[in-house]
């Protein structure tokens, strides 16, 4: 019995090393990149919870806090090439969100686009 | 005086003493909890002067759709967020034009039948639907009385960077929050030819809107209702 | 055969739920006049009549009629198959399903709609413990305390239904504290037809008959619903008609008003009322038969009645200048226009698929068939 157990752990503990090894890490386009807010670890695992808690301040007591807004993610990560976080397969949400298998629900309300390159656009 | 009276009047001061602390801050934060706080400060509103305001002049709805990235289509299905209306008084036959959008209720029914909290108000009076809360089920535009609120009927896409907006959501005039948290004036205060939207602070006596209502008649849409609406009407 | 025909219809009505999700509300009938259509009068005639059928346990438990209690347990299955069929539809129809757990986590406790999504739940719940009681022997002893809960929670589950539009100030349709009690007593006259329709079609099936005590008396009753609940939406007219400022809201709805007169006079009042009263009081009729197409009408008319209620009340436009004459790009001062598309009424239909699968499926597994206690014992 315990040795079946054993098996079992160890059997467990190999699929998650196999399934890493076997499937590359998804290769993004990180845009302009850079580190603004935390090292990257830290934010490939908190960044939902500072956009979920910067957007209840922002729409329900209007504090704005610039540097950890959606707008401000997007506009340094967003692709050089197209201007989008979402644009492509390798776009910088899109590449990790479906190499998770996490559904990204942030942007059929909320433009994918970089803002500077929206107002040119739409200046015209 | 017995000293047992005064130790007794002093044992009665310190409890009130206690009491009144320990009362204060739950005191404060159902204030806060209910946006009183700021409630005194600012409410942010709108006077229209109809007299100023043009037949067939759509320039306030035009500012709203470019600035809101609405389509400027007027299908039943299309949102419109500020509509000018033609009203004709029926028994005088008196004509008067004006724009008619959320009136940022100071009571809004909206709010009161929202299932999920998206439709809220906020501290400075604005009423505004959070859509990341909001499902889609329509009840609040089955309780404005003044058809404010439009459902967003089909996926979008190319929206404004500083105005979400997406599909199975309602939405409705938001008093161009984005631009009044930076300073600036709604859209369509700014594009008015004839400056028949005055935008301002009603809660501040100084203020010029503040003055403005002070001096002049002015009216509330509905007002048997009682709601309270922030946008006021001049001349109707 | 009947039931892969009924997994036909939800399949049917999933599939256009799907289609509802790709392109958004606007391949349904619905604008922002017409907010709620066709979806709404399916899952509203569902839910009050889920709520009506319980009258035949309650009778049975409450006021302890013997000939009511062998039919308990079957009105609980199809109390619990249509309120699941009714609000499968509701939530399906909201913009964004996807976000159900939204409504389920965050309660604002002013909203009509979110004392309805505890009434519905607990609802399940009171019924599902109800069963529970009459269907396992060791239980039975509480089976009395059960129906009472169940008797109670109904009244404020109906209540609750009409609430929806009795708080709404702006629409002139709705709006007043008499839709509350009109729910309840319409959700007697709905409900029991339903319970006519499905216990003649167990019978037949069976090739059983219906004992003819019972089928009398349940039939006198049904008789006695249809004329209460024809009342209350008399007097709702005539509240309406004698108010100056309603007169127009009246007279778009019982006259002016194109289908929306035409289905509240030919649809409920004739077909839906004078006839089945014919049907079940005409000396010589008030057969099984005669009732279960009755029922039938009863049915039909309340559709009729909700079409009128929800869709003409939302149709009339709002009176945002009273005394004026309005006009404008969004629609003001017009009527609304509303024609329902395909996939709205499918989604409506796999709602009572849903009902008619539950309902088929509890009746072959376990024991929901009424039994007759013999006469002696009565």
């Amino acid at each position: 019995m315990l040795r079946l157990l054993s098996i079992l752990a160890v059997l467990c503990l190999c699929i998650p090393a196999y399934a890493t090894e076997s499937s590359a890490i998804p290769k993004l386009d990180i845009g302009k990149g850079g580190e603004c807010v935390k090292e990257p670890q830290w934010m490939r695992k908190n960044h939902m919870h500072l956009l979920t808690h910067q957007r209840d301040e922002v729409v329900h007591k209007g504090v704005r806090d610039d540097k950890i807004s959606l707008k401000n993610c997007i506009e340094c990560h967003a692709s050089t090439k197209d201007d989008s976080v979402i644009a492509r397969d390798d776009s910088f949400c899109v590449a990790c969100h479906r190499y998770e298998a996490v559904k990204l629900d942030c942007f059929e309300c909320h433009s994918g686009e970089r803002k500077s390159a929206w107002l040119k656009r739409n200046s015209k | 005086m017995s000293e047992i009276n005064v130790q007794r009047r002093q044992f009665l001061k310190m409890s009130m003493g206690v009491a009144a602390v320990s009362i204060a801050p739950g005191i404060f934060l159902f204030d806060m909890a209910h946006g009183k706080a700021d409630a005194n400060k600012v409410r942010w509103g709108m006077l229209i002067e109809t007299a100023n305001c043009a037949e067939g002049c759509n320039d306030c709805v035009t500012a709203c759709n470019t600035e809101n990235g609405l389509s400027d289509g007027v299908s039943s299905t299309d949102s419109q967020w500020i509509r000018k209306i033609e009203i004709k008084d029926i028994s005088t036959g008196r004509e008067t034009s004006l724009p008619m959008m959320c009136q940022h209720c100071e009571h809004p029914p909206c709010v009161d039948v929202c299932p999920t909290g998206a439709s809220f108000k906020r501290a400075d009076g604005i009423v505004l639907v959070d859509k990341h809360l909001c499902i889609g089920c329509r009840y609040c535009m089955m309780a404005c009385p003044y058809k404010a609120r439009s459902f967003v009927h089909e996926p979008l896409q190319n929206q404004n960077p500083d105005v979400p907006r997406g599909r199975g959501t309602v939405e409705s005039c938001t008093m161009c929050v984005h631009r009044i948290d930076q300073g600036q004036q709604p859209a369509c205060a700014v594009a008015c030819p004839n400056k028949s939207i005055l935008f301002g602070n009603l809660n501040d006596p100084d203020s010029e809107i503040a003055t403005r209502i002070r001096t002049v008649a002015s009216a509330q849409v509905r007002a048997d209702l009682g709601l309270n609406p922030g946008v006021r009407y001049q001349g109707l | 055969m009947l039931t892969s025909v009924a997994a036909l219809i939800v399949l049917a009505g999933l599939y256009s739920v799907h289609m509802m999700e790709e392109h958004g509300h606007i391949i349904t009938g619905m604008n922002n006049q017409i907010v709620w259509g066709i979806p709404h009068v399916f899952a509203i005639f569902m839910i009050v009549a889920a709520s009506g059928v319980l009258n035949v346990s309650s009778i049975g438990s409450v006021f302890n009629k013997p000939a009511y209690k062998a039919r308990a347990p079957l009105a609980g299955l199809l109390s619990l198959a249509m309120l699941a069929g009714g609000l499968t539809v509701l939530m399906l129809d909201l913009g964004r399903p996807d976000r159900i757990i939204v409504a389920a986590t965050n309660y604002n406790l002013t909203s009509v709609f979110a004392w309805n999504v505890l009434l519905y739940s607990a609802m399940f719940a009171a019924v599902v413990v109800y069963l529970w009681t009459m269907m396992e022997a060791r239980m039975q002893p509480w089976s009395k305390h059960a129906g009472f809960v169940v008797f109670i929670w109904r009244f404020a589950l109906t209540t609750g239904t009409g609430v929806i539009f009795s708080f709404l100030v702006a629409r002139q349709a709705y709006g007043s504290a008499i839709l509350p009690p009109m729910f309840i007593v319409i959700s007697f006259a709905w409900g029991l037809a339903v319970f006519h329709i499905v216990q003649s079609a167990i019978y037949q099936w069976n090739g059983k008959m219906l004992d003819e005590y019972v089928q009398k008396r349940m039939k006198n009753l049904l008789g006695v619903f249809v004329v209460a609940a024809l009342y209350f939406v008399v007097v709702y007219h005539l509240t309406n008609l004698y108010f100056a400022r309603q007169v127009e809201f009246e007279r778009f709805i019982l006259a002016d008003g194109g289908i929306y007169p035409l289905l509240f006079w030919a649809g409920y009042v004739v077909l839906g009322n004078l006839l089945p009263l014919l049907l079940i009081y005409l000396p010589g009729w008030g057969k099984t038969q005669h009732v279960a197409v009755a029922s039938a009408m009863v049915i039909l008319g309340g559709f009729a009645f909700l079409y009128v209620f929800i869709i003409g009340g939302q149709a009339f436009p709002l009176s945002i200048f009273p005394g004026f004459e309005v006009k404008s790009s969004f629609g003001d001062g017009v009527i609304g226009l509303y024609s329902p598309s395909l996939p709205e009424v499918l989604l409506g239909f796999g709602g009572v698929g849903i009902a008619f699968l539950i309902t088929a499926v509890g009746i072959r597994v376990l024991n929901f068939v009424p039994r007759e206690i013999p006469k002696k014992a009565l």
